[in-house]
């Protein structure tokens, strides 16, 4: 047996467990911070001018466009450079928030603006104030049909996550990957790593849709 | 009482509104007819301080409704308004629709809002429609989901926009019938409506709107049944 490599064994359970609970942090994190940093910006978007629309358009789109391991990479190497350098999570988590937010920020946008202009009408008509109108009506409103694309937007951040590697985080395919190296058993590794992706996305999915189901008044 | 006093609202360059002068007493129904552009949802939108107008001045219950200092959401619990557009909130049950108001607005306790909520669901015939989702409602129910919802809320007058034009013609009547009953109990209403017959029956007057000015106002049978003005005459031989 080549003594440079060793075989997956249970000892290693604790480092994958390392790994996944990692991978669980940082999604949730973005996840979260995503979504209220984009329910606020779709928010804005949705209510103000053209002005303020273009320029929060463009920020968003860079952010959209680019691709998140080329802004991981930059970000965390900017952040270095200017002589602050950040721990990989908090450095991914920051990335992957802002990442989040600008797919977020459009969701809710389109949920926002679906509330009819007349709907809204009719509740200020009844002597609602502006903020009674948004919490009451446009909110729950607009949050129910969003519920479709928010779910698919959060199941990508839960993927895109693994990217954050590339800047040292120790997230799940990250020590999958140096479990390999030194196993050099790919497949098994690899199979396992996708299994539990699936585990944690199709509850989550299928959950979403029962709730949509459940909503679809 | 309602009272405009040559009101003018312009939408850009476009003045839909040329002096506008209308008082409407308490107790009384006035109809408002015309064709489509003429101004007249828009009135119902400058009383209710919806839209803002240029020059003039609308009173209501003697408080000037444009006015800075006055607060808008305040004056809008003393006018009821009912749209074209159903506009039940899809997201509450029938009764949740018409207690909302009550309950955030006028700070009532739960129960209390749900009490006077039920009481006017009742009024319009839809005491067996709690529990509800609005949407699984035919529009003419929706539509008197509409009337009790800002029935609730008490108010002195009621403003209504065309609202029986989205409805599908069997399910008018039922509309109308809600409304006339509330003009028999004595509420003070503006009806911008297509409905002639409603218009000569149910209301005091009859107000004719042509193009962002009253051409013709009148006793109701009268205006309709002997216009006086030829635009008047005009129009309504084209919706008979």
């Amino acid at each position: 047996m080549n003594s440079l490599f060793t075989p997956l064994s249970w000892d290693d359970t604790g480092y994958i467990l390392t790994g996944i609970w990692n991978t669980i942090t940082i999604s949730v994190v973005a996840i979260v911070v995503g979504t209220l940093l984009g329910m606020v910006i779709g928010f804005a978007r949705a209510e103000s001018n053209r002005a303020v629309n273009v320029l929060f358009g463009g920020v968003l789109d860079v952010l959209r466009s680019v691709p998140l391991i080329i802004q991981l990479v930059l970000f965390s190497t900017f952040v270095g450079a200017i002589g602050y350098p950040l721990d990989p999570f908090v450095a991914g988590s920051i990335v992957l928030s802002l990442y989040t937010m600008a797919f977020m920020s459009e969701v809710f946008r389109g949920g926002f603006e679906s509330v009819s202009q007349s709907m809204q009408t009719a509740a200020r008509s009844l002597g609602m104030t502006y903020w009674q109108t948004i919490y009451h009506i446009r909110f729950p409103i607009g949050l129910r049909a969003v519920l479709p694309s928010w779910l698919g937007v959060a199941l990508s951040v839960i993927k895109d996550s693994a990217l954050v590697s590339v800047i040292g985080y120790m997230e799940l395919l990250r020590t999958s990957e140096q479990l390999i190296g030194r196993t050099q058993q790919p497949l098994t590794i690899l199979i396992g790593v996708g299994i539990f992706y699936f585990i944690i996305s199709y509850p989550l999915s299928h959950y979403g849709r029962s709730l949509e189901r459940k909503m679809a008044i | 009482m309602i009272s405009v006093q040559n009101v003018h609202k312009s939408f850009g360059d476009l003045e839909v509104l040329k002096g506008v002068s209308l008082d409407v007493p308490n107790g009384e129904v006035v109809s408002v007819i015309g064709g489509s552009g003429s101004g007249k949802s828009t009135l119902l939108y400058c009383i209710n301080a919806i839209e803002s107008i240029n020059s003039g001045k609308i009173l209501v219950n003697d408080i000037d409704v444009h006015s800075k200092a006055t607060n808008k959401d305040k004056l809008r619990q003393k006018l009821g308004m009912v749209f074209q557009q159903f506009n039940a909130f899809p997201h509450m049950t029938v009764l949740e629709n018409a207690a909302l108001a009550p309950r955030i607005v006028k700070k009532m306790s739960r129960d209390e809002a749900m009490e006077i909520a039920k009481k006017e669901l009742e009024h319009v015939g839809l005491g067996d429609k709690f529990d509800v989702y609005p949407t699984r409602m035919s529009g003419g129910q929706q539509q008197r989901l509409a009337i009790a919802r800002a029935l609730a809320m008490k108010p002195d007058f009621m403003l209504l926009d065309e609202v029986t034009s989205a409805l599908d013609p069997e399910l008018v009547g039922e509309v109308l019938e809600t409304l006339r009953l509330l003009a028999e109990e004595g509420m003070t209403m503006i009806c911008v409506t297509h409905e002639m017959g409603f218009a000569r029956d149910v209301s005091d007057r009859v107000a004719y709107f042509h193009q962002g000015v009253i051409a013709e106002i009148g006793e109701a049978r009268q205006v309709i049944n002997e216009p006086q003005n030829e635009l008047t005459q005009k129009f309504l031989s084209k919706v008979r």
